[in-house]
C-alpha cells in the first residue's frame, strides 16, 4: 500500500511540471510583458528611482530568456508568491485564496449532490430496466447532458425572477449582506448555494446515472447474483450488498475526470450568477489581461484537480485490493 | 412434379425445405453484404437516431443556404420594430375568416408610461406569407447575385416570426446565419481532433514501448486539465483586431487542443486490439506489407467506431464555442454565432423583458441532442456483426 502511494506521488510531479509550463505560457501569451506595463504605471504616478525599476526587472527576470523567467516564476509560486495583480493592486495570493476555497467548496458539494441523486436513480434504472421510470430518467439524463451549464443558470434565474420574484444571484440576500454571522445568515447562504450546486451537479448527474445503470446491469447478469438468489437471499439486500458495491468502484476512480468538469462548470455558473468565487475573478483577469492572476488560477485549478485525482486513486486502492497489488507490482 | 395435397406430410416437408433455403439465402446475403450496408441497416432501426439525422440535415441546409432561407439580412436594423416579440402565424383573422395561406398582422409600437416598448397587432393589416419572394439582394456563395428568399411577405411588411433584438434585427434570420459558425466549428474542430488523434494514437499504438508511455502520460495530463479555464485563457489571448475568420480558426484550434486526447485513446486501443486479430495475421502471412494492412484492414475495421466517437464529441465543441462567445472571450459581434447571440441574454433583466432572446440556446440544445442521438445510433451500428 505504501509503495503504491509513493509511486502515485512520484507520478504526480511530471504532471504538475507540465501544468506549470502551460500556466506560464498563458501568463506570457498577451503581447508585451506585464512588468513593463507595471513599470510604466509606476512612473506615471510619480518618479520612481531607477533601482526600484531595476529590482523589478531583476525580480521577474525580464532581461533573461523565457525558461529563466519560468523558473523564477515557478520557484516563487511554490513558496506561495504568485505575483502581483496590476488591476487590483494586490498580491494574487490575497485575492485568490478565499475565493478559491469557496469554489472548491461549491465543486465538492456539487459532487456530493451528483452522487446522492445519481446513485439511487442509477440503481433504480438498472433494476427496473426498460420500465417507464427508466425511460423517463434516460430521457432527462440526455436532456441534462445537452443543456449547457450557463443556459440552465439563465433559465433558472429567469424562472426565479418571474415566479418567485426573487433574484437568485449572489451569496446573500440584501438584508444579510453586511450582517454579522447568525443562524439566519447561514440558512440564507445555503439557500443561495443550492441553486449553483444543482446547476453544476446536473450535467454530472446525467452522466453518472448512465454509468451507474450500465455498471450495475453488467453486475446483475453475473452468476453469483443468481446463486445468491437461489440460496434465498432477499433481493434488495443482495443487490445493495454485492452488485451495487462493485458498480460503485468506477466512480471513485473517475473522480479525477469529474473534477475538471466540475471546476469548469463552477467557473461559468459563478459568472452567470455573479457568485464571489474564483470564476468571475478569472474571467475579469482574462479580459483585463491581468495575467499573473489568470495564470495562477489555471495553475491552482489544475493542481487541485491533480491532487483530487491522487486522493481518489488512493481511496480506490483502499477499497479495491486488486488495484493495490497491481499498482505495487 | 406431382401435385401435392395440402396438409400431407410431403407438402409440409417441401414447405419447410423451401423456408430453410430462403433462410440460407438471407443468411448468405447477410454474410456477403458489405459492412457499410449492414451498418446502415442497423442504424435505420434506431428511430430516434434517424429522426435526429434528419434534423441535422435540415440544420446543415441552413448552413449552406442561409442567405436564401433567412427572410431578412442578419445585419439589417429595423429600428421602428426594435425589441418586437415573436409574431404568431395565423390562419383565422379577427372576423373569423379562415385563410388557407398563413399570415401575420401588421404591428405597431407604443411606449408605455415607463418608456417600455410594447407592440400591438393591427388587425386590419394582413400580410400573407409567400414563398420565393423578392427581398434584400444578396450574393449566393459569393457568386450568384439574386434577391429571391425562400419565404417572406409583401414589401415593407414587419415579418419577424421570432421577434427582433434590441437593435431591431430579425432574430430568425440571425439564428439561421448563426448556424454557419456554430455548427461548422464543431465539425472542423472534430476533424482537427480526429487528425491529431489518429496521428498520436496511431504512433502510440503502432510503436508501443516508450513512445506509447510518453504519449499516454501526455494525454493523461491534458485530460486532468479543467478544459474551460484553459479555453478561456487561450481564446482571451487572441488579439481583438483579428478578422472574424481568423478568430474562428483559432478558436477551433483551441477547442481541439484538448479534444484530440479522447480520440487518440480510442485509436490506440483499437489499433492494439485489431493488430492481434486473426485476419491481420492472415494478411501478413499472405505477404501484405504494413501500409497495405493498415489501409485495407486496420483502418476500415475501426473507422465506423471512430466516426461514432467523433460524432459524440461534436456537442462538446458546440457547447464550448457557445460558452466562450457567451462569456465574451470567443467570437465577437459582428460575427454571428449562437453564442454571440446569447450575449444579449446575459442579464436577467433583459431575459425577463425579451425572453425570446433565449431562443439561440434552444437551438444549441436541439443540435447537441441531435448529435448525441446520431452518435448513439452510429455507435450501436458501428459493429454490425454483433
Amino acid at each position: 500500500m505504501l509503495l503504491f502511494v509513493v509511486k502515485r506521488l512520484l507520478l504526480m510531479f511530471p504532471t504538475l511540471a507540465v501544468i506549470s509550463v502551460i500556466s506560464y505560457i498563458i501568463i506570457e501569451l498577451p503581447p508585451g510583458d506585464y512588468v513593463s506595463t507595471y513599470i510604466i504605471q509606476l512612473t506615471e504616478t510619480g518618479d520612481v528611482p531607477d533601482h526600484v525599476i531595476e529590482n523589478l526587472r531583476q525580480q521577474y527576470g525580464l532581461n533573461q530568456p523565457w525558461y529563466v523567467r519560468y523558473w523564477k516564476w515557478m520557484t516563487r509560486f511554490v513558496t506561495g508568491d504568485m505575483g502581483y495583480s496590476l488591476a487590483w493592486h494586490q498580491p494574487v495570493r490575497d485575492l485568490i485564496g478565499a475565493r478559491l476555497l469557496l469554489s472548491m467548496m461549491i465543486s465538492l458539494m456539487s459532487l456530493m449532490f451528483t452522487w446522492v441523486v445519481a446513485f439511487p436513480i442509477g440503481i433504480y434504472s438498472a433494476v427496473r430496466q426498460y420500465s417507464i421510470g427508466d425511460y423517463f430518467f434516460t430521457f432527462t439524463g440526455f436532456l441534462g447532458l445537452a443543456v449547457p451549464n450557463f443556459l440552465l443558470a439563465l433559465i433558472l434565474m429567469y424562472l426565479a425572477h418571474k415566479y418567485l420574484d426573487t433574484g437568485i444571484g449572489g451569496l446573500f440576500s440584501k438584508e444579510y449582506q453586511g450582517a454579522p454571522w447568525s443562524f439566519g445568515k447561514v440558512v440564507d447562504l445555503l439557500e443561495h448555494l443550492a441553486i449553483p450546486i444543482i446547476i453544476i451537479g446536473t450535467a454530472g448527474t446525467a452522466g453518472t446515472i448512465r454509468v451507474m445503470r450500465a455498471n450495475l446491469l453488467d453486475e446483475l447478469q453475473k452468476p453469483y447474483v443468481m446463486t445468491a438468489r437461489a440460496k434465498g437471499l432477499q433481493y434488495w439486500r443482495l443487490v445493495l450488498r454485492y452488485p451495487v458495491r462493485l458498480a460503485l468502484n468506477p466512480f471513485i476512480s473517475t473522480v479525477g475526470w469529474v473534477l475538471p468538469s466540475l471546476i469548469a462548470g463552477e467557473t461559468i455558473v459563478s459568472v452567470v450568477l455573479s457568485l464571489p468565487t474564483a470564476g468571475p475573478l478569472f474571467l475579469q483577469a482574462l479580459l483585463e489581461e491581468d495575467m499573473y492572476l489568470a495564470g495562477s488560477f489555471v495553475m491552482l485549478a489544475a493542481s487541485l484537480t491533480v491532487v483530487g485525482t491522487l486522493l481518489s486513486d488512493i481511496l480506490l486502492a483502499i477499497i479495491d485490493p486488486r488495484i493495490r497489488y497491481e499498482g505495487a507490482a | 412434379m406431382d401435385t401435392l395435397k395440402p396438409g400431407t406430410s410431403e407438402a409440409e416437408e417441401l414447405a419447410s425445405q423451401l423456408l430453410e433455403d430462403l433462410d440460407d439465402e438471407v443468411e448468405e446475403e447477410y454474410h456477403l453484404a458489405p459492412p457499410l450496408v449492414l451498418t446502415w441497416r442497423k442504424f435505420r432501426k434506431h428511430k430516434l437516431a434517424v429522426f435526429s439525422a434528419v434534423i441535422l440535415i435540415f440544420l446543415y441546409a441552413f448552413v449552406l443556404f442561409s442567405e436564401f432561407i433567412a427572410p431578412h439580412s442578419p445585419h439589417e436594423r429595423y429600428v421602428e420594430f426594435a425589441q418586437a416579440p415573436p409574431q404568431p402565424l395565423r390562419f383565422i383573422d379577427s372576423q373569423g375568416k379562415i385563410h388557407l395561406r398563413p399570415f401575420v398582422y401588421g404591428t405597431e409600437q407604443h411606449l408605455d408610461d415607463k418608456f417600455k416598448r410594447t407592440y400591438d397587432p393591427i388587425v386590419e393589416q394582413i400580410y400573407p406569407l409567400r414563398l420565393f419572394v423578392r427581398g434584400a439582394p444578396y450574393k449566393m456563395w459569393n457568386f450568384i447575385r439574386t434577391d429571391i428568399h425562400l419565404f417572406g411577405s409583401d414589401p415593407g411588411a414587419p415579418l419577424f416570426l421570432l421577434g427582433t433584438d434590441g437593435h431591431g434585427r430579425d432574430l430568425l434570420s440571425r439564428l439561421i446565419f448563426g448556424t454557419r459558425l456554430s455548427l461548422t466549428i464543431g465539425l472542423l474542430g472534430v476533424a482537427l481532433s480526429f487528425l491529431l488523434g489518429i496521428i498520436f494514437g496511431g504512433i502510440s499504438g503502432y510503436f508501443g514501448g516508450l513512445t506509447d508511455t510518453i504519449v499516454q502520460r501526455l494525454i493523461e495530463i491534458l485530460r486532468a486539465f479543467p478544459s474551460l479555464p484553459l479555453w478561456m485563457a487561450l481564446s482571451a489571448a487572441l488579439p481583438a483586431n483579428w478578422s472574424v475568420i481568423r478568430i474562428y480558426f483559432f478558436i477551433t484550434l483551441i477547442l481541439s487542443i484538448l479534444g484530440w486526447t479522447g480520440m487518440a485513446r480510442v485509436v490506440r486501443g483499437k489499433f492494439l486490439a485489431v493488430r492481434e486479430e486473426a485476419f491481420v495475421k492472415a494478411a501478413r502471412l499472405s505477404g501484405a506489407n504494413t501500409p497495405w494492412i493498415i489501409r485495407r484492414h486496420l483502418v476500415p475495421s475501426f473507422m465506423s467506431h471512430i466516426i461514432a466517437v467523433a460524432t459524440l464529441s461534436v456537442p462538446g465543441m458546440i457547447i464550448g464555442e457557445t460558452t466562450l462567445s457567451f462569456l465574451g472571450v470567443g467570437l465577437r459581434s459582428p460575427a454571428i454565432s449562437w453564442g454571440v447571440l446569447l450575449q444579449d441574454a446575459q442579464q436577467v433583466q433583459s431575459i425577463v423583458r425579451l425572453p425570446w432572446l433565449l431562443l439561440p440556446a434552444l437551438m444549441v440544445v436541439v443540435a447537441v441532442l441531435a448529435f448525441n442521438f446520431v452518435g448513439d445510433g452510429l455507435r450501436d451500428a458501428a459493429d454490425p456483426y454483433t
